[in-house]
């Protein structure tokens, strides 16, 4: 049997579009010094570290050995994990089964990307296949745009809703003090309205680019009990792949073959039935407006075709049924190899009750995702009580 | 931290080249879109799904596969969009004209989608569910540049 396991610290640096002031490993450093702070711990009382990043961003082949000053991990034991958009949920996946197959009590988490210091679209370029790919799509943005007249056609959602989902996201970031995009007064308008990209997504539907560092600490039972008034317990993990190539699957947003399937098995583990209902808070991994949507449908958060309906109920805003990215979430904070780990962050936080001004009152149960290359997807459900 | 803090940086170019092999499979669909311009899929013998890229193995039920079939010339658009942020062109390193359309393509007999570029750059002119047609060029090399772009097809 796997042991118990919870989150019992995290710490975020201040993301932004260039933090010019750092170089990557003080980046590190300022996530990870914070995270230590948060349990009061050493970094001696962390008996291994992981590490996650996206080297073709940075353009810097092993980071585990040339940042070793930033996350601490001189003579621990440690592995960087390179999963494209899942980056942060593997590496936190990792940490949980680090700590529940009892060969580490502690471990650390960590995710960084300093976007401002590489060329980002090239790099994701590279995402597509040399052969059959490459020559026509254009980046992420292309290629997210492509999926997004699939998901209108089979769905019926207008540009107007995935606009509130832009929106909502920008207006959360401003209670969220470490979020790089805060535009309190932003409107649909204001989205509808931003260059357009590649139809249907506009400038202000998709993730910015950013720089961050975050670092999530995990513990066991009797350690975790010991060390976090309140931890955050790990109550089920997921991971599912699709096929490789784009085409394989047509209506990857409307459908959302590996969204579907690890969320469906980490429901199950933690005894999930209606998952609008049962989950107070979501952290989810939406890389543009249009995604969102398509994840409430995937997620279960509502039918087939009702994602646009939900937003346009406000279920999802901060004060609603099921809030959805108290944080602000990737579209307005997207360091790539930390982003999904600032979800599990994130949930922990509402679970600890630290969220301070984005805190969701009495949040008992919550949901984090990571998605990568349209193709794969982590779910992880935390929980207050003790699983 | 400030972003106005006076900061210095260092500047680095890498210009590469790689070179990619296209495999057993995919040479025999390049060699038959060049010499015969015609697009070659293949069936999984157990879920019948026929696949474009051809690949040795379905994914799906870990089958071999190994019967090749004729899909295309024509087919139809399950997803499209138009490109109007500048863009490098990753096979030439050089900017690519905007805007383009592109589009996934459901060759007719096939299962799976393939991207391609499309002769048409009006958002108004293009809806998922659109028939289109393979326009190769004369001259072929054997790879997908061997398809000039999907045409419109009326109605």
């Amino acid at each position: 049997m796997p042991r118990r396991v919870a989150i019992i610290a995290t710490g975020q640096t201040k993301h932004a579009a260039r933090r010019l002031d750092v170089n990557i490993r003080e980046l590190i450093t300022e996530a990870v010094t914070r995270a230590l702070q948060d349990a009061d711990l050493r970094m001696r009382d962390i008996d291994a570290v992981l590490l996650g990043n996206m080297e073709p961003f940075e353009g810097f082949l092993f980071p585990e050995l040339w940042a070793v000053e930033g996350w601490g991990g001189y003579m621990k034991p440690s592995v960087k994990f390179n999963t494209g958009g899942t980056v942060g949920t593997t590496t936190a996946i990792a940490a949980y089964y680090y700590v529940a197959s009892g060969i580490y009590d502690v471990v650390m988490a960590i995710g960084f990307e300093k976007q401002s210091e590489g060329h980002t679209q090239t790099a994701i370029t590279t995402v597509g296949d040399p052969v059959w790919e490459r020559s026509v799509m254009a980046g992420a943005i292309g290629n997210f745009a492509v999926m997004a007249t699939t998901y209108m056609h089979e769905s019926g959602v207008t540009e107007e809703q995935a606009a509130k989902a832009a929106v909502k996201a920008r207006r959360n970031a401003c209670l969220n003090e470490y979020a790089h995009l805060q535009m309190p007064d932003i409107t649909v308008e204001d989205v509808l309205k931003s260059e357009m990209l590649a139809y249907p997504v506009k400038r202000l539907d998709m993730c910015p680019q950013s720089d961050g560092a975050v670092a999530v600490i995990f513990a066991e039972e009797s350690k975790a009990q010991k060390l976090a008034p309140r931890p955050a317990w790990v109550r089920a993990v997921a991971t599912a792949h699709e096929q490789q190539y784009m085409g394989d699957s047509p209506k990857r947003l409307a459908e959302m073959r590996s969204l579907v399937a690890a969320s469906r098995r980490a429901y199950q583990a933690a005894g999930i039935t209606n998952p609008r209902k049962e989950l107070d808070v979501a952290e989810i991994y939406e890389v543009a407006s249009f995604a969102e949507l398509a994840m409430y449908e995937n997620l279960g958060f509502c039918d087939r075709g009702e994602g646009g309906k939900l937003i346009d109920a406000g279920v999802t805003a901060l004060t609603g049924e099921l809030p959805v990215n108290p944080s602000g979430g990737v579209m307005s904070t997207n360091p790539i190899g930390a982003t999904a780990l600032i979800r599990v962050a994130e949930a922990a936080l509402q679970i600890m009750g630290k969220a301070g001004g984005r805190q969701v009152e009495g949040a008992r149960t919550a949901l984090a995702t990571g998605y990568g290359g349209n193709a794969w997807t982590d779910v992880i459900i935390l929980s207050r009580e003790r699983p | 931290m400030s972003e106005e803090s006076p900061t210095l940086r260092i500047d680095f170019l890498l210009d590469t080249e790689y070179q990619y092999a296209v495999g057993q499979y995919g040479m025999r669909f390049f060699t038959g879109l060049r010499d015969h311009a015609r697009f070659m899929g293949v069936r999984c013998p157990e879920c019948g799904r026929v696949y474009i890229p051809p690949r040795p193995v379905c994914g799906i039920c870990y089958r071999e596969l190994q019967e090749w079939i004729e899909v295309g010339p024509e087919g139809t658009i399950v997803g499209w969009t138009v490109v109007r942020i500048p863009f490098i062109d990753p096979m030439t390193g050089e900017q690519r004209p905007v805007p383009y359309g592109f589009a996934l393509i459901r060759l007719d007999g096939a299962s799976t989608s393939l991207y391609h570029f499309l002769d048409e750059a009006d958002e108004r002119k293009i809806r998922v569910g659109q028939r289109v047609r393979a326009i190769f060029r004369e001259k072929r090399e054997g790879s997908l540049r061997d398809v000039l772009y999907f045409h419109l097809l009326e109605g």
